[in-house]
This record gives structure tokens, sequence and C-alpha cells, in this order.
């Protein structure tokens, strides 16, 4: 072997294990930054309040302190408000669920005239800002008659779970309008071969739907099930909206740290601080286990709806 | 006889199935997205009134968004700040996430580890808690403290860089993008997804031509890995333009919010939305055919 063929592939070896040090450091300052929050939030619902001025404590608190825990997770009255939205959360992204496989599957195998101004008004709702339609919506909710059919002043809707099963049955409740975007493109990627061989076993498009679609869509679903969930979960706009005065963790949690202030009328930023990020640590502890179980489903789910194709 | 006397083609079943399955949702667009979307123009445009048992509206034509531009205090500024900040954001987050789903697709050790992480952000970074989060006392302190004195901070940049005569302009953005590292990176978990998606998706076939003629990496990502994802660039700056302007911590979002409930009036939010929605629309129109002029179509 040449001398000069030796040293170019000993460059290309230093090059080689230069790169995957470099990319090894870029990963781990993003990761780090990725974290940072988190840790500062698991750190400082640990400290007591004279840690905070403490200039020794850095991050690792002077003794485990879980006090802070045990007052919020009281004024949150935790297993109730977490109950309950559990079961909002998993009422509404089911029936997101549902609408929005539904709508999809329609957009995407069916042609009808006046399909593309249909799906022209999916995008639209993309790209309006929810606070445009939020004081409408309010109002429509809070005098509610059923646009017209109720005698005036209506019923009020607010405090109620109907907005939520109105607008998620439909298709238009929050980032729905992506939901819909994704179905359809999975659904425009089926082969046509299968609806073919239905249709000659006699099937009708309800039975075609339910026996050879759906299940082939179960990642699918699944992925849009878990963004749903998510969404919801961390929802504040629409639950603080419609639900202003419910036991549900975003409406608790956003008032917690105030209410446990006025209570031993002490008000202070850096106590502020300690309890509302105990709070944020109870209210993404359950998200961040079901990532932890389900994260393969969060990430292969984007890359196989063929949300690109 | 058995046969029905009413038969449709199948045309006409398929187009009606279509419409079955759909209706849904045109249901849904017209009672809970047009018309409120309608009346949020026409509140705009009106004094609105809590009477008992209802609201009153009064017409007082273009009052409102008088107000919200010439007289409002905050608005025109808060406006602008967060148009300007979208503007800025946009492309970092667009370049920045194309950068990151090209490392995630190299092969190392730990790799779906770090794609679990780059997603995290979606899954903790959304909703109550980014807004709680960018509200906090000790994120606030220890975020200044680190724009003090860390290395990489702004302000250290910058004197740096006015020393090599850099425009002032160049100057601000780079800094202004320094700074916000952070939010950038923890703002484009979807974007990531959707360009590794995107890379996954290039035929090999493509590479292996590549390699055959002679190309160098540089030019297997010009030539190759830049056209097959300008589709998704596309995609993605619009994704991260909606996502940025509806976002909880957009100062602009909150000024709609506490003007609705806070006091301000009805009709004056709902113009202040209005104009949000034109910018928004504005913006994604320019963006828009901008981009699609880079963008190649394999077929």
């Amino acid at each position: 072997m040449s001398a000069n063929l030796e040293r170019k592939l000993f460059w290309e070896r230093v090059g080689r294990i230069g790169w995957s040090i470099v990319r090894g450091v870029i990963i781990l300052g993003i990761c780090y930054v990725i974290f940072y929050p988190l840790i500062v939030k698991i750190s400082s619902s640990l400290m007591r309040e004279v840690d905070m001025f403490d200039n020794m404590v850095q991050f690792v608190p002077r003794m485990l302190y879980l006090e802070n825990y045990r007052i919020v997770w009281e004024y949150m009255d935790y297993p109730v408000t977490f109950r309950n939205s559990l079961v909002l959360t998993l009422m509404v992204s089911l029936m997101q669920l549902a609408s929005c496989t539904l709508i999809g599957y329609g957009f995407a195998r069916f042609k009808w005239k006046g399909q593309s101004l249909l799906f022209a008004c999916v995008v639209f709702t993309l790209v309006v800002p929810p606070q445009m339609i939020m004081i409408p919506l309010y109002l429509n909710f809070r005098y509610f008659t059923f646009f017209g059919l109720l005698p005036e002043p209506g019923i009020n809707l607010l405090g109620s779970i109907w907005p939520f099963v109105f607008t998620s049955l439909t298709g238009t409740g929050l980032k729905n309008g992506l939901f819909i975007y994704i179905m359809r493109q999975f659904f425009r990627n089926m082969p046509k071969d299968l609806e073919e061989a239905a249709a000659i076993d006699g099937a009708g498009a309800v039975r075609t739907f339910l026996r050879v679609m759906l299940p082939n869509a179960v990642p699918a679903m699944l992925t849009i099930f878990l963004f749903a969930f998510v969404w919801q979960w961390n929802d504040y706009f629409f639950t603080s909206i419609y639900l202003s005065n419910a036991k549900v963790l975003p409406v608790v949690l956003e008032s917690v740290s105030m209410n446990i202030m006025n209570d031993i009328n002490y008000i202070a930023d850096h106590y502020r601080s300690i309890l509302d990020n105990t709070g944020m640590i109870l209210f993404i502890a359950p998200l961040l286990i079901l990532y932890a179980i389900l994260q393969r489903y969060f990430i292969e789910g984007v890359e196989r709806t063929g949300i690109v194709g | 006889m058995g046969r029905p006397r009413f038969r449709l083609t199948r045309t006409r079943r398929q187009a009606l199935t279509g419409i079955l399955f759909t209706l849904p949702f045109a249901v849904g667009f017209v009672l809970f997205f047009l018309y409120p979307f309608l009346q949020s123009i026409r509140f705009s445009m009106s004094q609105l009134q809590i009477v008992a048992g209802g609201y009153r509206l009064e017409p007082v034509g273009l009052a409102n968004y008088r107000t919200a531009l010439l007289v409002h205090p905050e608005f025109l500024q808060v406006f602008v700040e967060a148009v300007f900040r979208t503007l800025v954001d946009v492309p970092l987050i667009v370049v920045f996430a194309f950068f990151a789903a090209n490392l995630l697709n190299q092969p190392f050790k730990g790799r779906t580890l770090a794609r679990v992480v780059f997603f995290l952000p979606v899954i903790m970074g959304a909703g109550i808690i980014l807004q709680m989060e960018s509200a906090d006392y000790m994120m606030t302190q220890l975020r200044s403290a680190a724009n003090e004195g860390g290395l990489l901070s702004g302000a250290v940049l910058r004197n740096f860089l006015y020393e090599l005569r850099i425009p002032e302009a160049t100057l601000d953005y780079v800094t202004s993008a320094v700074d916000r590292i952070p939010e950038i990176i923890r703002a484009s978990g979807v974007q990531i997804l959707v360009f590794l998606a995107g890379l996954q998706s290039i035929p090999g076939s493509l590479y292996e031509a590549a390699d055959v003629e002679g190309f160098t990496s540089w030019e297997r990502f010009w030539l190759i890995t830049l056209p097959m994802l300008s589709p998704l660039i596309l995609t993605n700056a619009v994704y991260t333009i909606i996502d940025s302007f509806t976002v909880g911590t957009n100062p602009l979002v909150k000024l709609v919010r506490s003007t609705a409930f806070g006091g301000g009036g009805f009709g004056l939010s709902s113009a202040m939305g209005v104009l949000y929605f034109l910018s928004i629309a504005v913006i994604l129109l320019i963006a828009g055919s901008i981009i699609s002029r880079f963008v190649f179509y394999d077929n």
C-alpha cells in the first residue's frame, strides 16, 4: 500500500472520529437545553425558601424537602382533580379521534363536488388563531340557544363538558384540523386494491371502512390519540374558558400558588416560584410517564402516517 | 320485482358516502367556526354590552380599530413586536430543525434516545406549562444570570462582532438569535420529526447513484437531500408560523385575552383579534409564495 493512500485513510479516520465527537457534544448540549426547565422545576420544588437565597445552593437543595409537595397536593386536591382531568382528556381525545378518523377517511377515499372547498375549510381552521373566535364561542356557549332552536336567553353551557363534546365530535376542537389532515394523508396512501377487493366481496362503504381500513389504520390512530391527549391535557386556552371554575388540572394549577399564599398571608416571588414549580411537576408527571412508556408511538407515528407523502 | 326502484350510480353513491363521512365537519365548521368567525368581525365593529339574559350590540363602525391602533397604549407596540419575533424565529426554527434532523438521521449510539429527548418539549413545553414557565421567578432569574455571565450570551457576542465591523442589522439578528437558542430548540420538536420522516423517505437508490458518480458528501447534501426535502420546508415553515402566532406565551395572544376578560371590552378585543388574523394571513401568503418558488417536486 502506498504511503499516500495510508495517509489519506488516516486523515479520513481522524475526520470521522472528530465529527462524531463534535456531534456528541452538540447533541448533549441540545439535550441539556431541553432538560434544563425540568431540572429547574424539580430542584426548586424540593427547596425551602431559604435555599433560594443561599449562594451555596445550586440546583441541589441542602436537604430533601417534601413539604411543598404535601401543601400543593392538598390545595390542588390532586386525586380528585387528576381524576377529573383524566376523564375529560380521555373523553375529548377519544371523541376527536373518532371524528377526525371518519372525516379524514371521507376526504381521502371519495370524490364529490365541493370536496376541495370543504377541505380548504379544514386548512382555514388551522390558520385562524383560536383567539380570534374566542369571544363569540364564549358568548354562544354562555347563552346557548342551539342556534335559534331554544328560546332566548338560552342555557348556560359554560362549566359543563358540552362545549368540548360539540367541538370534538365535529372535528373543530383544539388542533383538529391537523388531525384531519394527517388522517387524510394516511388513508390516501392506502392501496386502492384493498377497497376493490372488499367491493368484490360485496362489502358496502361502511363495512369496508370498519373491516378493511380501520384495522390498518391503528398505528396512525394511536398517534392521533396520543397527540390529542397531550394537547388536551396541556390545554389552558379552551379549558379555562369552558371550565373556568372546575377542578381540572390546568385551571387549578394556574391559581394554586396564589391560593396557598393568600391563606397564609404571605406573598413572595420566591415562594410562589417554589409552589408553582411543585405544581407543574405534579401536572406533567403523568404525561412524562405516559411518554416514557409510549414514546415509540409518538415518534414512529409521525414517520409512518405519511404526513410527508 | 325484487329490484329497488331507486338506484344510485357508482359515482353518485361514492359522492354521497364521502359527504356523509365528512358531514360532521361541515356542520361543526359552520356552527363552531364560520359563524363565530363572522360574529367576531361583527363584534369588532360594535360596542358589546352584557345585559340581563344576553348581550346587546351597538354598531360603532371602525371605532374599535381606531382605538386599538391609535389610542391603546400597548397594542401597536406589542403587535409589531409579535410580528417581528415571528419573522425572526421562523427561519431559525426551520433551519435548526433541518440541521437537527440531519444529525439524528446519522447512525450513532443512543440515536433513539436522542430522538426521544428532542421530541420531549412537545410533551412538556406546551399550553399551561409554557405559560407559567415564562412568568416563573426562578426561570427568569436564571435566564438573566445566564445572559449576563454566559460565554455565548448575546451581549458578549455583540461586543465581539462589533469589533469585526459587522453591519448593525445583521448584528442585531445574530445576537437576538443567540439569546433565543433555548426557545428555538424547544419549539422545534414536531418540525424535527417531520424532516426526519422526510429524510427516511428519500429513496436510497438516489444516494447509491450519487456514490457511483463519485459525489462528495457536500454535493450529496445540496443536490439530493435539500431538493428532496424542500416540500417539507414549506410545510414546516407554515406550521411554525401558525404555531408561533397561537402559542399562549405570545404577548399579543395574552393582550387579546386580557383585553376581553380584563375589562377592556369585547369589541376592542375582537378588533385586535381580527387585525392579528389579517397579519398572519399576509405573512403566510408572502412566506408561502416565496418558499414555494424554491420547492422541488419529484413528480
